[in-house]
């Protein structure tokens, strides 16, 4: 069934808003914020797609979903239809589906956006992910004839697990090494359980590991093993290395050693890694945020996870500081909307100068100065700058800094021969993702730096490729 | 899965443990550690490598029954498993010709110190190994320190065993008497620190081995970060161990009293109920 609508009329129709958990409810539990669409919602909506000759919505989508012809999938009611087009180019459609920061992206790109709303298309990207895993066919793409070929991939997060993908695909044989116990990087120590549950990671990788990809995890690579013992002993005839951007960065001000301050990356990691949020069943501690008040400093994804998961431990205040104004914010647009309608407190154009605690070195409170836009920067933005006499103390027990990462050093300091600029993230070629190490890769956020899922994916299935071609000719 | 190939009583609430992690062994070198999750729901605790068979492809560690984890896993034995084993992490000991050598264990800091002292004598140091316990009971690995050491000292508080005093007291007597050149000292951080104090005046080059709380061992949480000089360090990837002259105790001690509560909390649940998680665990063990 084709789209019969007149355009005019489709521009007219509201976009589908998605359905959510009541903000007072959720604001105190790990359960799914977003409910999903169902299949009435998901048939308006696709009924808005103008279906353009030129679909900027592709152009805007970092690996270049097919949306117009998903869309024209689902109009015709073949939802499994649409699910194999989407996976034509992106592996993890109920995870993008999720946490895609669309309005930058795919949506930013859509036509409808410069006049009315764009079409909801992480939104319908999210319901034929899901409705694929419940139908349980899941298709297991047909796997190349054994190539003899041994692919080693370090990290698993998504541009490790879509690299894997493609690799094994082709006929090779691929093992991922992980250093933590658990499998799919960010996507379950850092984004927690009520925007993206575990379980999808979980479904996903058990498609990798039926598919035939190999896991071990507990390895941590540069440590437990150097990347020339496994292109070495091991027999490897590629490495590739995507193990991230997860150095926590701190501010460097007076106070960061007092108990109740914590990186983001730990704070996550005791929750979604470690279940701490269900102590005592689980037996690693969080610090009790029960009635006590929280400060997060950044304004990034990161920040809002960790001030709304603070929030759901019990916090009787959570406020986020962020130095610039809210328009400057990096994160998801959906994650501010719905961590204000769960009451976080947004201080802008403030930044914390020290961290206050008792004579014994609990945390009793940030210092704070107020900002002020000033001229634009290298980067465009208006340079903040503190304004003299400003200082106030906002009260907390927790402060928790999400104030950016840097690359993760293991690979690095053990690999001598690996080229890394200045900030020691692995130069990597941007259309080959070579090294400068023969027969080694690199991509994601290790070579970018802190991106997004989207992007780090695409990277994994550009280097599948370019691996491929190398363990075919083995020439470099 | 890493299962335990052997397991044996030191001494009160002391436990050794030899455990298959073949890549561990394969590229332990002194000093380093590593990091297990004993079941599904247990924490990430850091651990030395005592020594390590390359051959077998196991580990050994000496673990030290103070909270709930370290007790549960002194409930396992041979045939057990632990779920989840990462390592070697941390820098290993720096190990070069110094001359006379102090190596000072209290308690379970002995095993910790054991491969790093073995080291310096292979490297041609005279090594005196001090060892402190509250009483002779608590004395632990004592033949082995012997092996790795030209010299052994003990002293027990209340003179129970060698001789009655501190290893400090022993520690400023070398000084006085020989001349000491370098010293490595692990154990209780009161020890630690009051050791630091004791070759400060003297400048005498002193190492310590930091127990801060750990999660990923990785670098990647920060959690495990103390003071050295004025800055910050992650003590999992830039230690475990430092200059004592450098290190800020205080601070140390501090964070450790981070989650005094809920450790507390789980140690006397472990008390009341631990009877059926160990059951549990073990067989989780059988099953896997
Ligand atoms: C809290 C948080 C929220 C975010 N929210 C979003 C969002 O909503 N949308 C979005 O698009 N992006 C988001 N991001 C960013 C996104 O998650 C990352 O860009 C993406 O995960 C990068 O993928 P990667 O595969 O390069 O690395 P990672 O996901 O970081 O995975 C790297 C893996 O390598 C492992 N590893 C590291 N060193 C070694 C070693 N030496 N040996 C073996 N293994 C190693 C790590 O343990 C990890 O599992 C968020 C990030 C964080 C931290
Ligand atoms: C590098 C390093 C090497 C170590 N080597 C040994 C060893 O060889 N043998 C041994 O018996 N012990 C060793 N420890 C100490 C051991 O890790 C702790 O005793 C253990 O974590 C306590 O756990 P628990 O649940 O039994 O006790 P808890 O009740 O949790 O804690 C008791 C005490 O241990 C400290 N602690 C708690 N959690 C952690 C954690 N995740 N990481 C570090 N310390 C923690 C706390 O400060 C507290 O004072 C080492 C610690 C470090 C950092
Ligand atoms: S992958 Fe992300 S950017 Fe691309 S279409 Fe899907 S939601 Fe949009
Ligand atoms: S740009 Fe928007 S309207 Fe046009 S095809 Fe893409 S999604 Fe449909
Ligand atoms: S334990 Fe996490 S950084 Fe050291």
């Amino acid at each position: 069934m084709a789209n019969t609508i007149p355009n005019k009329e489709r521009m007219k129709m509201p976009r589908q808003p998605m359905p959510e958990r009541h903000a007072h409810a959720r604001a105190r539990s790990f359960e799914e914020v977003n409910l999903g669409y169902d299949l009435d919602l998901v048939a308006l909506e696709a009924l808005r797609c103008l279906a353009c000759a030129k679909p900027a919505c592709t152009s805007g989508c970092p690996v270049g979903v097919k949306v117009k012809d998903f869309v024209d999938l689902i109009i015709a009611g073949d939802y499994l239809g649409a699910a194999a087009k989407i996976r034509e180019d992106n592996a993890l459609p109920a995870i993008t589906g999720r946490v895609c920061p669309q309005e930058d992206q795919c949506e930013g790109g859509c036509i409808m956006s410069k006049r009315a709303d764009s079409l909801a298309i992480g939104h319908l990207e999210r319901f034929i992910a899901d409705y694929e895993r419940a139908s349980g066919k899941v298709g297991i793409p047909t796997i190349a004839p054994r190539t003899g070929k041994k692919v080693a991939i370090v990290g698993s997060g998504p541009a490790g697990l879509s690299a894997a993908g493609d690799l094994v695909q082709k006929g090779h044989q691929v093992r991922v090494f992980e250093a933590l116990h658990e499998l799919g990087g960010v996507l379950v120590y850092g984004i927690p359980e009520f925007r993206l549950p575990k379980e999808i990671v979980k479904q996903d990788i058990d498609v990798l590991r039926a598919m035939g990809v190999e896991f071990e995890t507990n390895v941590v690579v540069g440590k437990s093993v150097t990347l020339d013992e496994l292109m070495g002993e091991e027999g490897y005839d590629a490495v590739f290395v995507a193990t991230g951007a997860g150095l926590p960065q701190f501010l460097s001000i007076p106070g960061e050693s007092l108990n109740g301050v914590y990186s983001a990356n730990e704070f996550l990691t005791r929750i979604n890694l470690m279940r701490a949020y269900r102590f005592p069943e689980y037996d690693e501690p969080v610090y009790d945020c029960r009635d006590k008040d929280v400060v997060v400093v950044g304004a990034g994804n990161t920040a809002m996870d960790s001030v709304r998961t603070a929030l759901r431990l019990g916090a009787r205040s959570a406020t986020l500081v962020y130095r610039r104004g809210e328009e400057e914010m990096p994160a998801r647009k959906e994650e501010i909307k719905h961590a204000k309608e769960e009451g976080v407190i947004f201080r802008m154009l403030t930044n914390p100068v020290e961290m206050v605690g008792t004579e014994k070195g609990w945390l009793t409170g940030v210092r704070c100065v107020d900002m002020e836009l000033g001229e634009p920067d290298e980067s465009g933005r208006r340079k903040p700058i503190p304004v003299a006499g400003s200082e106030f103390v906002i009260d907390a027990s927790v402060a928790i800094i999400a104030a950016g990462t840097g690359a993760n050093p293991l690979v690095q300091s053990t690999t001598p021969d690996l080229a890394t600029n200045k900030k020691n993230y692995i130069v990597a070629d941007p259309e080959s993702l070579r090294t400068s190490k023969r027969g080694v890769f690199a991509g994601g956020d290790i070579v970018t730096g802190g991106a997004t899922v989207i992007l780090a994916m695409g990277a994994g299935r550009k280097a599948a490729k370019s691996i491929h071609e190398y363990v075919t000719t083995m020439t470099w | 899965m890493f299962p335990i190939v052997e397991a044996r009583v030191l001494g009160p609430n002391v436990k050794e443990f030899e455990i298959a992690a073949p890549r561990v062994a394969r590229k332990h070198q002194a000093g380093q550690f590593i990091i297990l999750r004993i079941y599904d729901r247990g924490e990430r605790i850091p651990l030395t490598i005592k020594s390590a068979d390359r051959e077998r492809g196991t580990i050994t560690i000496v673990v030290q029954a103070i909270g709930k984890t370290t007790s549960l896993l002194n409930e396992l034995g041979k045939g057990d498993s632990i779920l989840d084993v990462v390592g070697p992490l941390g820098k290993p000991s720096e190990i070069e010709k110094f001359g006379t050598v102090v190596v000072i264990g209290g308690g379970v800091g002995t095993a910790i110190a054991l491969p790093t002292a073995a080291a310096l004598r292979d490297a041609g140091n005279h090594v005196i190994a001090i060892l402190g316990a509250r009483n002779k009971g608590l004395v632990i690995l004592e033949n082995d320190i012997r092996a790795a050491s030209h010299e052994t000292f003990i002293m027990t508080d209340d003179g129970s065993y060698g001789e009655k005093g501190l290893v400090t007291d022993k520690l400023r007597e070398l000084i006085a008497s020989r001349g000491v050149d370098f010293v490595l000292a692990i154990g209780p951080i009161p020890m630690m620190r009051a050791v630091a104090e004791c070759t400060r005046p003297q400048s005498i080059r002193t190492v310590v081995s930091l127990n801060s709380i750990m999660v990923d061992g990785t670098g990647m949480c920060g959690g495990c970060r103390v003071m050295i000089g004025n800055s910050s360090k992650f003590a999992c990837v830039d230690g475990p161990e430092f200059d004592a002259h450098e290190v800020d105790f205080k601070v140390l001690m501090q964070r450790n009293e981070m989650y005094k509560e809920s450790e507390q909390k789980a140690m006397a649940d472990f008390r009341l109920n631990g009877g059926e998680e160990v059951k549990r665990v073990r067989g989780a063990c059988a099953n896997g």
